[in-house]
């Protein structure tokens, strides 16, 4: 229903989404701490006394304690355990960022081209998708990180390589809605020519799809790469992830109950507030919860 | 009078919503008599339907109602859910506007019968299922032992409709309220389903609420009015007296607002006399689209939306194209100005072939011909403001342009046709329907085209913003020498504004003539029906009018009839009609594609 | 219906070659054969090795060899275990997987949709919010996370059940792998199915019900639950995929005999055949079961039934 409104600034959509949001105050708290937890993982580890492959002779497999200096304790190493996890933090968090670049940069492009393109062109390029999308690309990752090594860069392209045909169908349904929207058909009876419909009046609209769809591929992505990280497959000692520490706690459990705790929380809160926010995102950019009389 | 069935006083509905509490509806109050047909009738958030909805208890979650709405010895407003759903269905049943999504696209029809008559009749196997199927039957659906297992997807529109009101009729209710249950459908459908409850009321003697939002629908159909603008009631009495003599200010605004099709058009001057050359003429033109195959790996089928259409248009010239939905009409507006592709035939503009340019000499002249659409807030980008959206053509076409001198053109556009340019750095989604649809037409109109193609233009607004924003193009057409063809389904809205109509039926064009002749001297079986089945909103000559129904609906265009595609719903129609196809032949000031337009 | 099942079929073979050929060309890409572990093997042998096992003969001839042998379920001798083929070692893991991985899906869909529709019912009420809450952690936590927490608290704090190992197969020793493998997929179908009743919920269809009186168990049990298990669903295939993949640690993490865990123990040991069998009977698997869903799908969707 759409009642004249007046004596109204001008209010952009984006600015509308921004107040919704910061309405949502589990989505506010989330956007809080993951802020918190980048900070923290980017500046403390220069900070701290502790190098992450630093051996603390005196203190091996020593619990959490003020005195020791070792807040979170130390490992089977007598490594700080708050700098391995931040430094592990640091690992995940630039693959979840890498890795879901990768996946935004092939997903968008094959997917616009595909929906702007249409007919032949956009079926070929759906099937390969569909084609791809039945594979249980987990198992081959696994296999390829197996065979050539681990590698960091290896790591970015196959995670990357997984989730980009999600980003590809959603950029593709929604361009190919677009392209058939009365205001782009305006545009070109206006004589807009392509390059300038694409970039005015396609990309902008696609942007809330995409930025909704990457809150929820970064948490993917850690998921992901802990998973590799715990299978061993994952970034080489002494470097560490939040996945290997939490395989090496497990080894520990018996004896070392902080070893699994910490970096399983540091992990867990992570996917969470990722998850919320992403969720939060969803419902401000959403049009159809907003118009609702 | 016997007690009222129904005795509504003091309704309230509020919605709470973000902004602050809504108040949808204020101290509504109103009677009804048993077998009585009461006509609600409002613009959209007047608050006709949510009245209504309040009664049964069908409110969205934020709503709250108060009031008191006494039936059969109970006060609906007062009861639980229980004892409601006691009522509903069974003593007051209800109708909905949109067919295809009001039933339940996943249960056969007889399924969803069935759940209703085990509800309330306690009801079912053999018997329930010959109730439905009778009841179908009573509501003129053929074969309806076989229709019970079809889903709602393998029914047309109007069967569909058919199915929710026999659904409604099931337990023999005293009160049917039936909310637009034919704004969603095509004209002669609509007919087909005003006689059809007109008919069933007299047969079970059941009052009817008809909430609409259209004068001429309530028109045949109501004894008792009442108007609502707003959440309040404006004005209630007998139908015909406020047809008549209509007491209250926005009534009258609203009748006046109304274009009646038994009159004469006041809005269009009569055509200029033509001298030269056409501006725009189409000759044969068809446009087709590939429909995905049925089987898999099947080659997929062409659907010829417009199946070749010859015509011309003088400069400064108005043809009205009017047709039911499916007809291609607003597929032939697209293909003037080449927003799809043509499959045949030509398009010649000024003398030349636009079939024929490829984009980088077509764009230029696309200067001249602009077109507006049917929902005005789909056709403005919602992320970007109004100033931007309005000066884009400009900037396109003279990339030159000093962005403040461009500022002022647009300025001028919106104070032209209406609006505050001050407001132009808003988003479109701060602005009314009726005001969206002027930002498009001023963004149509910021280059001075020639040709502007008017696609349901004025379909998606309320009746008086309908009636503003005819005005605004009229003049505009005579400021700035333009020519329009003006796509619409409405005949009245058509013969308002036309000065020549075109009436299409499966991509073919039945007839055309000048406005005033085909009005009044329709030659074309297909247009005579049309003009039959289009109420008039006027209970006096809608009572007297005879009824001549067109029969079913139109075929899929996929597979259009052999010879003459009009003859599986003709009257006249004879052995040679299928197979002979009639060409658009002059039969006085008229053109006629009918190979019995001269007997008839 | 048939023709819709042949139709499905044809479009698997495709995606069921195009994994083959990957993993088989992947390892043949890959630095390193079979044969340089442990002891170097005199030239003579390595070549008699290699001859038996047609390591000589050229790549597409190796490839229409194991596709051969693929046809007639046979995955190869394992490098590893040299005494078994691929295809015995996957015949005796297969039961324990297929045992744990069935319970858990059974177990997530139950829970699940019950959770999620009872939630959907409660909209916005206390009772919606604490079940949505946990659901957003069940999501958040990582089964292979969560696993050696369980043990942690479960079996070494209050030693209830055992920390691992496959005993007899009885409940005891399937109870923790199998609640924590469901965890997840409990969540995220509870999310799912929230979601989408809501969604239909709020649709004409069911105004026009409540319209006609039926009672609140009519509408969900005969109007909305159909509609509302559809993206449910078609979201049993990736849940499959999930189950499979997370089974992999967890059979590792408890110590099941399963074939998850010989895909770690393969993979870690550059067991080529066996690691490439898992991938490819797995692969099947799954383009199996996603032929099942599609079906289901079709029985509930009476357009889709048609249209096919």
């Amino acid at each position: 229903m759409s009642l004249v409104r007046q004596d109204e600034a001008p209010r952009s959509l984006w600015q509308d989404a921004g107040a919704a949001l910061r309405q949502n105050r589990a989505a506010t708290v989330a956007a809080l701490v993951l802020a918190l937890i980048t900070l923290s993982v980017v500046v403390l580890p220069e900070v701290l006394p502790f190098g992450y492959e630093q051996t603390d002779w005196d203190h091996i497999a020593t619990g959490p304690s003020l005195g020791t200096g070792h807040l979170l304790g130390t490992d089977a190493l007598g490594r700080d355990l708050l700098v391995r996890t931040l430094w592990g933090g640091r690992v995940s968090l630039l693959v979840a960022l890498v890795a879901t670049a990768v996946s935004l940069l092939i997903g968008v492009t094959y997917g616009a081209v595909a929906g702007y393109a249409g007919g032949r062109i956009d079926q070929v390029m759906m099937r390969i998708v569909d084609i791809l999308y039945a594979l249980p690309f987990m198992f081959l990752v696994i296999l390829l990180m197996v065979l050539f090594g681990r590698n960091l860069v290896l790591i970015f392209v196959a995670i990357g390589a997984i989730n980009w045909l999600d980003m590809a169908r959603i950029v593709r349904g929604q361009t190919l809605s677009l392209r058939n929207r009365e205001f782009v058909e305006a545009a070109r009876a206006g004589g807009v020519p392509a390059a300038r419909i694409i970039r005015r009046h396609i990309v902008p609209n696609l942007l809330g799809v995409v930025v909704v769809y990457v809150t929820l591929t970064i948490p993917h992505v850690i998921l992901v790469e802990s998973f590799l990280s715990f299978l061993g497959l994952g970034v080489q000692e002494p470097m560490t992830s939040w996945g290997a520490l939490v395989n090496e706690g497990a080894q520990e459990l018996e004896t070392s109950w902080w070893m699994i705790v910490f970096p399983s929380a540091f992990l867990a809160v992570t996917l969470f507030c990722c998850n919320f926010l992403g969720d939060g995102l969803r419902d401000a950019l959403d049009p159809r919860d907003r118009s609702h009389r | 009078m016997s007690a009222p069935l129904l005795d509504v006083a003091d309704l309230n509905v509020e919605f709470a919503t973000p902004a602050g509490p809504l108040h949808a509806v204020r101290d509504l109050g109103f009677a009804l008599q048993p077998g009585e047909t009461l006509g609600i009738v409002g613009e959209s958030g007047s608050g006709k339907s949510q009245a209504m909805l309040a009664l049964l208890g069908l409110l969205a979650a934020n709503g709250r109602a108060s009031g008191r709405a006494m039936f059969e010895g109970a006060d609906l407003l007062a009861l639980g859910e229980t004892a409601l759903d006691r009522v509903r269905g069974a003593r007051i049943a209800m109708v909905f506007q949109d067919p295809m999504t009001s039933l339940n696209p996943y249960l056969t029809v007889g399924r969803q019968m069935g759940l209703v008559l085990a509800a309330h009749r306690a009801l079912a196997g053999a018997p329930a299922r010959r109730a439905c199927a009778e009841m179908l039957e009573a509501v003129g659906i053929p074969e309806a032992g076989r229709r019970l297992d079809q889903f709602p997807h393998e029914l047309s529109g109007g069967m569909r409709q058919r199915v929710m009101i026999a659904t409604a009729l099931l337990c023999r209710p005293a009160l049917l309220v039936a909310d637009e249950p034919t704004t969603a459908l095509d004209v002669t459908v609509q007919a087909q389903i005003l006689a059809l409850m007109r008919d069933l009321r007299e047969r079970f003697g059941t009052a009817v609420i008809l909430i609409t939002h259209d004068l001429s629908v309530v028109a045949g159909m109501a004894d008792r009015l009442l108007v609502m603008q707003q959440g309040q009631c404006r004005e209630t009495g007998p139908a015909a007296e406020i047809f008549a003599a209509p007491r209250d200010a926005y009534t009258r605004s609203l009748l006046a607002a109304v274009p009646r099709l038994d009159r004469p058009a006041a809005l269009v001057p009569p055509p200029r006399e033509v001298a030269g050359a056409p501006l725009l003429e189409a000759e044969g033109l068809r446009v087709e689209f590939a429909v995905a195959a049925t089987r898999p790996l099947g080659r997929p089928r062409r659907l010829q939306a417009v199946a070749g259409v010859s015509f011309g248009l003088a400069p400064g010239e108005i043809l009205g194209v009017v047709g039911e939905s499916g007809c291609g009409k607003s597929t032939l507006g697209r293909a003037l100005l080449r927003l799809v592709p043509v499959a045949g035939g030509r398009v010649g503009y000024l003398g030349r072939d636009l079939t024929a340019l490829d984009s980088a000499e077509l764009d230029p002249l696309r200067r001249d011909l602009q077109i507006v659409f049917q929902d005005p807030l789909a056709s403005l980008d919602p992320r970007m403001t109004v100033r931007d959206i309005v000066a884009e053509p400009l900037e396109t076409f003279e990339p030159t342009l000093d962005d403040g001198v461009c500022t002022n053109k647009v300025a001028e556009m919106l104070t032209r046709v209406g609006l505050d340019p001050s407001h132009m750095n808003r988003y479109p989604h701060q602005f009314s329907g009726g005001q969206c649809q002027r930002i498009a037409i001023a963004r149509a109109l910021i280059t001075r085209p020639r040709l502007v193609v008017c696609d349901e233009a004025v379909s998606a607004l309320d009746v008086s913003v309908r009636a503003q924003i005819l005005r605004l193009l009229l003049e505009l057409r005579r400021l700035l020498d333009l020519s329009l063809v003006f796509i619409g389904h409405d005949l009245a809205v058509i013969r308002q504004v036309s000065q020549r109509v075109m009436v299409m039926y499966l991509g073919r064009i039945m007839e055309m003539a000048p406005a005033e002749t085909l009005f009044a001297t329709p030659r074309h079986p297909y247009t005579r029906a049309l003009l039959a089945a289009a109420p008039i909103p006027d209970p006096v000559v809608e009572r007297a009018r005879e009824r001549i129904g067109l029969p079913g609906e139109p075929p899929s265009p996929l597979s259009p009839p052999s010879g003459c595609v009009f003859r599986t719903r003709c009257r006249w129609a004879v052995a040679r009609c299928a197979t002979e196809v009639p060409p658009l032949a002059a039969h006085g000031a008229s053109q006629v594609a009918c190979l019995r337009a001269a007997e008839i | 219906m048939l023709r819709f099942i042949l139709q499905r079929l044809l479009t698997g073979i495709p995606t069921l070659l195009v994994l083959v050929a990957l993993a088989f060309f992947l390892i043949r890409a890959a630095p390193g054969g079979p044969f340089d572990s442990e002891r170097q093997l005199p030239p003579e042998i390595e070549a008699n090795m290699r001859r038996a096992y047609h390591l000589d003969e050229p790549l597409p001839m190796q490839f229409a060899r194991y596709l051969g042998g693929l046809a007639r379920g046979d995955f190869g001798p394992s490098f590893q275990y040299r005494d078994f083929t691929v295809t015995e070692l996957i015949g005796a893991g297969f039961p324990v997987s297929l045992r744990v991985g069935a319970l858990a899906m059974l177990l997530a869909v139950l829970v699940g949709v019950s959770v999620g529709t009872f939630a959907a019912l409660r909209q916005n009420r206390a009772a919606d919010h604490a079940v949505m809450a946990a659901a957003m952690t069940g999501i958040s936590i990582p089964n292979f996370v969560m696993a050696p927490l369980l043990v942690l608290v479960v079996a070494v704090g209050l030693g209830w059940l055992p920390a691992g190992g496959y005993g007899d197969g009885g409940w005891r020793h399937l109870l923790l792998p199998v609640v924590t493998l469901a965890l997840p997929q409990i969540a995220y179908l509870a999310r799912l199915t929230r979601a989408s009743m809501i969604e239909v919920l709020r649709s004409a269809y069911i105004r026009t019900a409540r319209a006609q009186g039926l009672p609140l168990r009519t509408i969900i049990l005969h109007h909305a639950l159909r509609p509302a298990l559809l993206p449910v669903v078609s979201y049993l295939g990736p849940a499959t995929a999930a189950v499979i993949t997370g089974s992999v640690v967890i059979e590792q993490i408890f110590g099941l005999p399963g074939i998850g865990r010989f895909f770690v123990t393969g993979a870690l040991n550059r067991d080529y055949t066996l690691v490439m069998g898992v991938v490819v009977f797995y692969g099947t698997l799954i383009l199996v079961f996603n032929l099942l869903v599609d079906l289901i799908y079709g029985v509930l969707d009476p357009r889709i039934r048609h249209d096919a």
